[in-house]
C-alpha cells in the first residue's frame, strides 16, 4: 500500500525519473572507464563515486565550493524554465557579475570592509539583472526568441568584459583581472567545517538563495503570475496579468541569479581572475544541465548542483589513475541525455503503479 | 435485407476506458443511415475502425457480406469506404482538380496528364450536381465548396459507402439545405452513406434510419420516420431533454454597455476587420451576435473585453468611457468574459483547477496576504465552486485543468465567471464542441444570469442558440451590423440570408463610401 502511495506521488515520480537517469548515466560511464583501462575501470569508478570524499573534509569543502556557482546558474537557467523562457545566456550575466564585482572589490575600497564585499554582489546582481533584461525586453515587446538573444548576448557579453578588465582592473603581468582582496568574502564558518578547502559563505549564499525562489515561485501571488505567464501567455494577459511586465522581471530574476553566481566565485578568494581570453565562461552553461536535473525546482536544483560538483571532484582525483577528467563530462552528458528522456522514464513509473494498483485491488 | 456494411460486436479499449464495448452497425444498400451520439459517446473510434485508422480488439466487419480485414484507409479505399472528415484534408494552396486527384493521379511517360481527371470531374459534377470551379484555389473557394471537393475526391475514387463526419457543423443553413439535397441525389445514384451528427433535425431531413450509442455502448437501432426527435435524444442522452430552452420574457433594465462607432483594423487584409458598430447592451437581456466565423466578431469582443486596442469609437459602460482602459480593470469592474478558445485564453491547462479559478482573483486580499498565496481560502473557493456549478473532475481542487473534460472546463470558466458578480457577462460561443447535457447547463446558466438583472452579450455561430437563448439578435457580416432581429419572428432562412450579406435591416442600409 506505501509503495503505491509513493509511486502515485507527483514530485516521486518527477525526482525517480532523475535518479533513474543518474544510474543510467553512471553505467554507461563505467562502460567508457572499461573500454579506455579495463584494469583500472572499478578503482576508477569508486572514485568517482567517492567525488569530493576521496579528499576528506578539504574535499567535501571544495566540491561545496565546486558546486556554488553551478546551483546558481542552475538556478538562474531553472527560474526562467519554470516561467517559459529558456535562458540559454547565464554565461553572459554570470561574467558581467563577475566583473561588476571585481570592479567594486577593486576600486570602492573607500567603503568599510565589512560591507565591501556585501556591496560588490549586490552590484553583480543588478549587472546580471540588467544584462538578462535585455533579452526580456526583446521577447516582451518585439517578440524576439530569448534562445537567439541570450546566445548573442553571451558573446557581446564576454567582448565587453575583455574590454572592460583591459581598460579598468587590469593585472597587465599577467593578462588577468586584479585581486579584489578587500572584498574577498567571508568563510562563514566552513573553513571550521572543512579545514584548507575553498568553501565560503557563497554556498551557504547560494543554497539560501534557491530557498527563497522556491517560496517566491510557488507560495507568492507573484511567483503564480510568472508561471502563468510561461504556461499559456494568452491567458494570462486575459486575466489581466501584465504579460509583458512578467517576462522582463522573470528574464531579470534569471539574470541577477548568473550574475550572483559570477560575483561569488570571483571573490572568494582562491586565486580565480578573469583571463583576458575569447571564452566563454563555462558555468553559465553547466547550469543548464543542472537545471534539467533538478526538475528547474530551486530545491531540486540544490541536490543536482551538488550532485554535480561531486561528480567533478570525482573526476579531479581520478587523475591520480591517468584517466582523463573528462569522462566525467561525458558521463554527466549521458545523464543530461537520460533526463531528457525523462518523460519517457515518468510513463514508466505510471505504468508501474498503475500494475501495482491494479493488483492490490 | 442485403447489408452493405456489417460492423459486429466491434469492441476497441484504450489505455483506461473502452471506447467501444461490443457494437453492432448494420447499413443497407442505398440508405443514409445516421449516427448519433454525445461527444466521446464512441462515434468517431467506430467509424476509425471502419475507416482502417484503429484496429478493434475484437468484433469483425462485412463489407458487402464478405468478411474483411481493414488495416489502414488504403483498405478501405480499396473497399469503396470513402471519408469526409470534420475537418477537411486538403492542401491549401493548390487548385479545386489538383486536390481531387492528389494520390491518384493519371500519369503518362512520367507527366502529369490532367485532361482525362478533368473531363470525369466535370461529368461527376454534372450528375450529383456539386457546383464547383475546378481551377480555383483552396483557400479562396467558400467552405461549402471545399466540402463539395471533398466529396468529388470520394467520388473520382469510385468510394460508393460514404462517411459524413459531422458534415454541417461549418456550414451556413442554406448550405446544410444544399447538401442535404446532394446526399439524397447520392442515394438515389446508389450509394450508401453513414451521416455521424448530433443534430436531430438534420437526422429527420434525411436519414433513413439511426443507430445511436452512448458512452461507448450500442443503444439501438430505428427508423427516423416512426421516431421522434424527443425519442431519440433520449436515447442518445439517456434522460429526457427539454429542447425548448424554458424562459420567461425579459425584464430590461438600464444600459450597460453602450458601444459606439467601433472601428479596428483588421491584421490580415486593408479593410477593417470590425467597421463602425454601435448598440446598446442592456440590463436583463441576452443580445446576441450572430454571424457566419471570421464577419468580425471576435475582433468586437477582443475590444470589449481589452484584449485588443481599438482604432476608433468609444465604449462605455455603466456611463465611464472604457475604451482605452486596461483588460484588469474591466475584468476587476463586472465586465466577465467566456472566451472563444477556452484553451488559448480561458485557461491555464498546466495549472490545477482551483488555480484556474482564481486566475482573475489571486491578488484580492481574500486569496492573499502581503504577497504570499493564502491556500487554505483558494482551496474552500474551489471546493465551493465545484459543488454549486457541479464541476467534475478527477482529483477535484488539485485535478491539472488539462486533464478534464471539456465540458467541465466550460463549466469551470462559467463558474469562475458568473462567481466575480458581473453586470455584463460576454459569452463566446460558450457551447462550442459540448454534448447535449453541457449544453443545456450552460444555456440554463446563462438565462439564469440574466434573470438575476445582468446582460449577457452571446456571440454564437449556433442558429437554434442563436434563437432559443436570445432576446435580441444583431447580426455581423464583414465587420458591420447589418440588421437587428426578433428571435420570435425570424426564422431560419431570414436569419441566413442576413448572415451571407444578401440582406439588411431597416436602418442598416450600406452606406456609400464616400468617406
Amino acid at each position: 500500500m506505501n509503495v503505491k502511495k509513493l509511486l502515485s506521488n507527483r514530485s516521486f515520480k518527477s525526482a525517480s525519473a532523475s535518479v533513474f537517469a543518474i544510474l543510467f548515466g553512471l553505467l554507461i560511464g563505467y562502460i567508457i572507464l572499461l573500454i579506455s583501462n579495463p584494469a583500472q575501470a572499478t578503482r576508477g569508478f569508486i572514485i568517482i563515486l567517492n567525488g569530493g570524499f576521496n579528499g576528506g573534509l578539504r574535499g567535501v569543502g571544495n566540491m561545496l565550493h565546486n558546486a556554488m556557482p553551478i546551483i546558481l546558474t542552475g538556478l538562474s537557467v531553472g527560474f526562467a524554465f519554470k516561467t517559459g523562457l529558456f535562458n540559454i545566456g547565464a554565461s553572459g550575466q554570470f561574467i558581467l557579475g563577475a566583473f561588476t564585482a571585481i570592479y567594486i572589490g577593486v576600486k570602492w575600497t573607500f567603503l568599510p570592509s565589512g560591507t565591501l564585499w556585501i556591496v560588490a554582489i549586490i552590484g553583480a546582481m543588478i549587472a546580471g539583472a540588467l544584462w538578462g533584461g535585455i533579452a526580456g525586453v526583446l521577447k516582451a515587446f518585439r517578440n524576439v526568441n530569448e534562445v537567439i538573444t541570450s546566445i548573442m548576448l553571451n558573446y557581446i557579453g564576454m567582448y565587453l568584459v575583455n574590454f572592460l578588465v583591459v581598460s579598468t582592473v587590469f593585472d597587465l603581468t599577467r593578462n588577468q583581472s586584479i585581486s579584489p582582496r578587500a572584498a574577498y568574502l567571508p568563510t562563514g564558518g566552513m573553513n571550521i567545517l572543512f579545514p584548507l578547502s575553498s568553501a565560503n559563505i557563497g554556498i551557504i549564499i547560494a543554497i539560501v538563495v534557491a530557498i527563497i525562489m522556491y517560496i517566491v515561485l510557488e507560495k507568492t501571488t507573484f511567483g503564480f503570475e510568472l508561471k502563468a505567464v510561461g504556461y499559456n501567455r494568452e491567458a494570462s494577459r486575459y486575466a489581466g496579468i501584465n504579460e509583458k511586465k512578467s517576462i522582463i522581471l522573470s528574464m531579470m530574476i534569471a539574470g541577477a541569479l548568473a550574475g550572483l553566481g559570477g560575483g561569488l566565485l570571483y571573490l572568494s578568494n582562491t586565486g580565480k581572475h578573469i583571463e583576458v581570453v575569447d571564452i566563454l565562461a563555462s558555468e553559465g552553461f553547466n547550469g543548464i544541465p543542472v537545471a534539467l536535473l533538478g526538475l528547474s525546482n530551486p530545491i531540486g536544483i540544490i541536490f543536482s548542483g551538488l550532485f554535480v560538483g561531486h561528480m567533478n571532484m570525482g573526476g579531479f582525483y581520478m587523475q591520480r589513475l591517468r584517466f582523463v577528467p573528462e569522462v566525467i563530462d561525458i558521463m554527466i552528458a549521458i545523464i543530461i541525455y537520460f533526463s531528457a528522456l525523462s518523460l519517457a522514464f515518468k510513463s514508466f513509473i505510471e505504468n508501474l503503479s498503475r500494475k501495482l494498483g491494479g493488483r492490490t485491488k | 435485407m442485403e447489408y452493405v456494411i456489417e460492423m459486429l460486436n466491434i469492441t476497441k479499449e484504450f489505455p483506461g476506458i473502452i471506447a467501444n464495448d461490443d457494437i453492432t452497425l448494420q447499413v443497407r444498400k442505398g440508405e443514409i443511415h445516421a449516427l448519433l451520439g454525445e461527444n466521446g459517446a464512441g462515434k468517431s473510434t467506430l467509424m476509425s475502425v471502419l475507416f482502417g485508422l484503429y484496429i478493434s480488439e475484437k468484433g469483425k466487419i462485412k463489407v458487402r457480406g464478405n468478411e474483411v480485414k481493414i488495416h489502414n484507409p488504403n483498405d478501405a479505399n480499396d473497399l469503396g469506404i470513402g471519408m469526409v472528415h470534420q475537418h477537411f484534408k486538403l492542401v491549401h494552396n493548390f487548385t479545386v482538380l489538383e486536390n481531387i486527384v492528389l494520390g491518384v493521379e493519371t500519369v503518362r511517360g512520367g507527366f502529369l496528364i490532367m485532361d482525362d481527371a478533368r473531363a470525369k470531374i466535370v461529368n461527376l459534377s454534372k450528375q450529383y450536381n456539386l457546383r464547383i470551379e475546378p481551377d480555383a484555389i483552396i483557400e479562396d473557394i467558400s467552405v461549402g465548396m471545399q466540402q463539395r471537393v471533398e466529396i468529388l475526391k470520394m467520388l473520382y475514387r469510385e468510394n460508393d459507402i460514404l462517411i459524413f463526419d459531422e458534415p454541417t457543423a461549418v456550414l451556413t443553413p442554406q448550405e446544410i439545405d444544399e447538401l442535404m439535397k446532394i446526399m439524397k441525389r447520392l442515394v438515389e445514384e446508389g450509394k450508401s452513406i453513414i451521416f455521424i451528427t448530433h443534430k436531430l433535425n438534420e437526422i429527420k431531413a434525411v436519414a433513413d434510419r439511426v443507430s445511436v450509442l452512448r458512452k461507448g455502448k450500442y443503444i439501438g437501432t430505428v427508423d427516423v420516420a416512426n421516431t421522434s426527435k424527443e425519442e431519440m435524444s433520449e436515447m442518445m442522452v439517456g434522460r429526457k431533454v427539454i429542447f425548448e430552452i424554458a424562459k420567461g420574457e425579459a425584464n430590461i433594465g438600464d444600459n450597460v454597455l453602450t458601444v459606439r462607432n467601433l472601428s479596428i483594423n483588421s491584421k490580415v487584409h486593408g479593410k477593417s476587420a470590425v467597421h463602425n458598430v454601435s448598440f446598446d447592451l442592456r440590463k436583463g437581456e441576452i443580445l446576441c451576435v450572430a454571424g457566419i466565423e471570421g464577419n468580425g466578431q471576435s475582433e468586437l469582443i477582443y475590444a470589449l473585453t481589452g484584449l485588443l486596442p481599438v482604432d476608433g469609437g468609444e465604449i462605455y459602460y455603466k456611463g465611464e468611457d472604457i475604451t482605452h482602459k486596461p483588460i484588469r480593470y474591466r475584468n476587476s469592474h463586472g465586465i466577465s468574459h467566456i472566451p472563444e478558445d477556452r484553451h488559448k485564453h480561458g485557461l491555464v491547462l498546466d495549472y490545477t483547477l482551483s488555480e484556474n479559478l482564481v486566475l482573475q482573483t489571486y491578488f484580492l486580499n481574500e486569496f492573499q496576504n502581503k504577497g504570499f498565496i493564502n491556500f487554505k481560502s483558494r482551496l474552500t473557493n474551489a471546493k465551493k465552486m465545484i459543488e454549486q456549478y457541479d464541476i467534475r473532475s478527477g482529483e477535484g481542487p488539485i485535478t491539472l485543468v488539462r486533464s478534464m473534460s471539456g465540458g467541465n472546463q466550460q463549466k469551470a470558466i462559467v463558474a469562475r465567471e458568473v462567481e466575480k458578480d458581473p453586470d455584463v457577462i460576454i459569452a463566446v460561443q460558450p457551447t462550442r464542441g459540448l454534448d447535449v447535457g453541457a449544453i443545456e447547463y450552460i444555456h440554463n446558466q446563462l438565462i439564469k444570469q440574466r434573470d438575476m438583472g445582468r446582460a449577457v452579450l452571446l456571440i454564437s455561430l449556433e442558429l437554434s442558440e442563436v434563437l432559443g437563448v436570445s432576446d435580441r439578435i444583431l447580426v455581423m457580416y464583414e465587420g458591420e451590423i447589418v440588421g437587428e432581429v426578433d428571435p420570435k419572428e425570424v426564422t431560419q432562412q431570414e436569419l441566413g440570408l442576413y448572415m451571407s450579406g444578401s440582406k439588411r435591416g431597416a436602418g442598416y442600409e450600406r452606406k456609400e463610401t464616400s468617406e
